[in-house]
């Protein structure tokens, strides 16, 4: 019985997910490449494999040409800490992080031709962790300099995630200015949320390295990376935790979270379910009997090997086609009919104000 | 709403016929139940039963010794559709089947009962019986589980493999220790003889592919224990879970197909760490020395024994028996799919399925499941495009989107009918095609809503632009239409 009554606080998932997604550029946004690689290595050291990660680095930071120490990403002061690792496995980089790239990641829409280890293949059974870093407002989160994403957008592709039941539970982590905003229009259930302050409030980053030149780390995801490393796979703190971590006196900012939308009680649910990976496991009691002397030979005639072409590689590109192309003709569209009306109306206007004899200098 | 129709067929042996039948033999009889999912599902099951005596070449069948010979006798003799399922009823003082077992399940599709007294006690034994060998309400659930309000059904419930047009097996085998043991095993040769004929039954349900790969150096993440007693390594229940973690990296899913992959472990621990024994809650070696994990797969330790003489040249070399081994993969296997032992009455007497790993009537339970989850995904599925298109207006629908939808709808439509006549092979096919069009016009890349607009950006975006170019033509416009109705007032003003 005490059994049940534990089952039933316990969470259903059977495999975790991560989608970790920095969405700036520029060697001063070093700190939000350091942010997501931090959460990337917590999240590996507890027991998610890379092929249940997808990371989404907006730019290169390791190798960038002004890191005084290449191939490294630092999160602590005094580069104690190289969060850049060996095994880091970057999904998405540079100007593929974009907001459409996001949203068909987390609906599915992809391509057919992408590869495996750029789609999230969750299924109702999956805990999926969000993690967002990257400038921000009130509703937005800003991608690459050049777009954004809404809380809106945001939450409808939750929607499409869970019609589709592609989640069994949701945490979704964002560390940006007025982070608390994204997280407002969620209407999905079993999302969790969390961010690193509200609206109107800045969030801040946490100090300068003066070797490297440029902030290392946000306040908020170091104090989270701090708690992380404390946390080992078969540790049993719960989110509660989690939700004090970095109160206001360190972190300036006022971290919130949204459990509304959650059915379990925050109090039950373990960090590991998100952060981790820790299956569920069943002993093995029954056995079939097989029988060897009739195995093999009772089995129907063996299938003829099929007839394989050997194997050739493939064309990648029809570069013959490519050479030979003329440039393809755009099809002449006659101008819409909101623009022939502006046009009218503005040369109806002239002529009527400054009389018709104009017009014969024009025809 | 829909119904699930079973035919069965019940024949009565000669001296087997319980005395207050309502009705003489031949007969035909509809037993209804009614499933209720969630608010909006109900299932009805309907069990047609045709009652009928038996011929004579069935009682020439049934007058052997044995209740496996009588099963193997017999199958010739039935209508062996999927789906469908035949009862023999034979005498209660018959010796087909042993002391007190009154139910006895073939592997085909049929089973023989001992009829025992009257109308009703055989009633609910018919009734017991079918439903093991097609599907209950909690399997049904458990095959909608997603839809299931949840604290209906535990959280252990959702763990059988979901239905999938194909999966991927994986069979590996982990050699931390190279330098102690050089392991071989055979695993093509095992793969054909042992894992194909199970595979072979399974190719209705979906399509198999299978692999194998030998990995070394890979270790479990869990130090297992010494225990003194039995000077022997033990791996306690509780550290399980942690024990696949840093071997999935390794074990290279990520380059297998789209398809769900099941990986099954073989892992002979290193010199230092054998024999290693896995330990069940209650602290008691397992027999099989094996755990799974729901939909993901399952591991089994196999322990070399230690050499003779201590000078043994190392490595030693390790022919691994893959029958022992075999056996509990593909039992791991059963039970990933959801197809267990535990759950029948004690007076019932399942015949192994051999060789072939699963019996008939298993695979129609498997397919009832996958049908009916098949069915459901696609109306839900459908519903939320519905729904997506409905709030997104400036969606554009391609053709060929529009064609999967209704390529859907009709093998959903066509598949429902199947179902509530009882012809579970084609029911199946058409759930099938149902669930790959109405994922493909779901999942369709064409369909990404980056329209939102919301109005403040309307106006912020508009308004800067057309404003300053929209005063001189009101104004322009106003100052025309003064003039009109001044001319009109003053039509003749001539010099």
């Amino acid at each position: 019985f005490q059994d049940q009554a534990e089952q039933f606080f316990r969470s259903g998932h059977t495999n975790n997910w991560a989608v970790l997604v920095c969405t700036s550029r520029f060697w001063f946004n070093y700190r939000h490449v350091a942010n997501t690689l931090s959460v990337y290595r917590s999240v590996k050291r507890l027991g998610i494999p890379d092929s249940h990660i997808v990371l989404m680095l907006a730019d290169d930071m390791a190798c960038n040409p002004r890191n005084p120490k290449p191939a490294t990403v630092f999160s602590h002061k005094n580069m104690e800490l190289n969060v850049y690792g060996d095994d880091v496995e970057v999904d998405y980089r540079s100007y593929e992080v974009t907001v459409e790239n996001f949203l068909r990641v987390l609906t599915g829409r992809i391509p057919p031709s992408t590869p495996r280890s750029k789609r999230l293949l969750s299924d109702d059974r999956s805990n999926i962790l969000i993690y967002m870093t990257g400038h921000g407002g009130n509703g937005f989160l800003k991608f690459q300099d050049s777009e954004e994403i809404t809380n809106v957008e945001l939450a409808d592709a939750f929607e499409q995630m869970w019609q589709k039941r592609r989640y069994n539970e949701l945490l979704f982590i964002i560390d940006t200015c007025q982070g608390a905003s994204m997280y407002e229009r969620f209407y999905s259930p079993n999302i969790m949320a969390l961010a690193s302050s509200q609206v109107g409030e800045d969030s801040l980053s946490h100090q300068p390295d003066l070797g490297i030149g440029v902030h290392l780390m946000d306040r908020y995801t170091f104090y989270v990376l701090e708690f992380l490393e404390e946390i080992h796979p078969a540790s049993q703190t719960n989110m509660n935790d989690l939700f004090q971590v970095c109160p206001k006196s360190l972190c300036v900012s006022t971290p919130g979270h949204r459990t509304d939308l959650f059915q379990r009680d925050p109090q039950n649910v373990l960090i590991t379910d998100f952060f981790g990976s820790v299956r569920k496991v069943e002993i093995t009691t029954e056995t079939i009997s097989l029988d060897s002397d009739l195995a093999g030979f009772e089995s129907k005639l063996p299938k003829d090997e099929l007839a394989t072409e050997p194997l050739k590689y493939a064309e990648q590109l029809p570069v013959a086609q490519i050479i030979h192309q003329k440039p393809k003709q755009k099809d002449w569209h006659p101008p819409g009919g909101f623009i022939l009306g502006l046009w009218a109306l503005i040369i109806m206007v002239f002529f009527k104000t400054y009389g018709i004899k104009h017009m014969k200098h024009i025809f | 709403q829909f119904q699930l129709a079973v035919p069965v067929a019940v024949v009565f042996a000669p001296g087997s016929v319980p005395g207050d039948l309502p009705r003489p033999l031949p007969f035909r009889d509809v037993q209804e139940m009614e499933i209720s999912v969630n608010l909006r599902t109900r299932i009805t099951s309907r069990y047609e039963m045709v009652c009928r005596s038996t011929t004579a070449q069935e009682e020439a069948a049934l007058d052997v010794a044995t209740a496996r010979e009588a099963d193997a006798a017999l199958r010739p003799l039935q209508d062996a559709s999927l789906g469908s399922l035949t009862v023999y009823v034979v005498p209660e003082t018959s010796s087909l089947l042993p002391q007190g077992i009154s139910v006895y399940v073939g592997k085909h599709r049929s089973a023989l009962v001992r009829a025992g007294g009257d109308l009703a006690a055989l009633r609910t034994r018919l009734q017991q019986l079918t439903q093991v060998m097609s599907f209950t309400a909690s399997s049904i659930a458990a095959a909608l589980s997603d839809r299931v309000p949840d604290g209906q059904l535990g959280p252990d419930a959702r763990r059988h493999l979901k239905s999938s047009l194909g999966y991927e097996i994986t069979f590996s085998l982990l050699n931390p220790d190279p330098k102690s043991h050089a392991v071989d095993w055979d695993i093509e040769d095992a793969v054909n003889r042992y894992v194909q004929p199970v595979l072979d039954k399974l190719s209705l349900l979906a399509n198999f592919s299978v692999d194998s790969q030998i990995l070394y150096y890979a270790v479990l993440g869990v130090t297992p224990r010494f225990d003194k007693e039995s000077s022997s390594f033990l791996l306690s229940a509780h550290s399980l879970p942690h024990v696949i973690n840093p071997v999935e990296a390794r074990l290279g899913s990520s380059a297998a197909s789209l398809y769900p992959v099941l990986n099954f472990l073989l892992y002979v621990p290193e010199r230092s760490h054998s024999p290693l024994y896995i330990q069940d809650k209650d602290g008691a070696p397992v027999s099989t020395n094996a755990f799974h994990s729901p939909r993901w797969g399952g591991i089994m330790v196999y322990n070399v024994e230690a050499p003779a003489s201590p000078q043994a040249s190392l490595p030693l070399h390790v022919d691994v028996d893959m029958v022992r081994v075999m056996e509990v993969f593909l039992a791991q296997l059963r039970l990933l799919f959801g197809l267990s032992r535990e759950e029948l009455p004690p007076e019932f007497l399942v015949e192994s399925p051999g060789n072939e790993g699963l019996a008939d009537w298993e695979l129609d339970r498997l397919l009832w499941a996958h049908t009916v989850e098949n069915i459901v995904t696609v109306s839900t599925t459908l519903t939320s495009l519905a729904q997506l298109l409905d709030k997104i207006g400036n969606i554009v629908i391609k053709d060929d989107v529009a064609s999967e939808v209704y390529r859907a709808v009709a093998s959903v439509q066509n598949a429902m009918a199947k179902l509530a006549t009882g012809h579970l092979h084609s029911a199946f096919q058409a759930s099938k095609e149902a669930v790959t069009s109405s994922e493909r016009a779901f999942f369709d890349p064409s369909l990404l809503h980056l329209l939102y607009f919301p109005d403040d950006q309307k106006f912020a975006i508009y308004i800067p632009l057309f404003l300053p170019m929209a005063v001189p033509i009101l104004l322009s416009l106003a100052k025309i239409v003064r003039e009109a109705r001044q001319h009109k007032k003053e039509p003749t003003k001539m010099d």
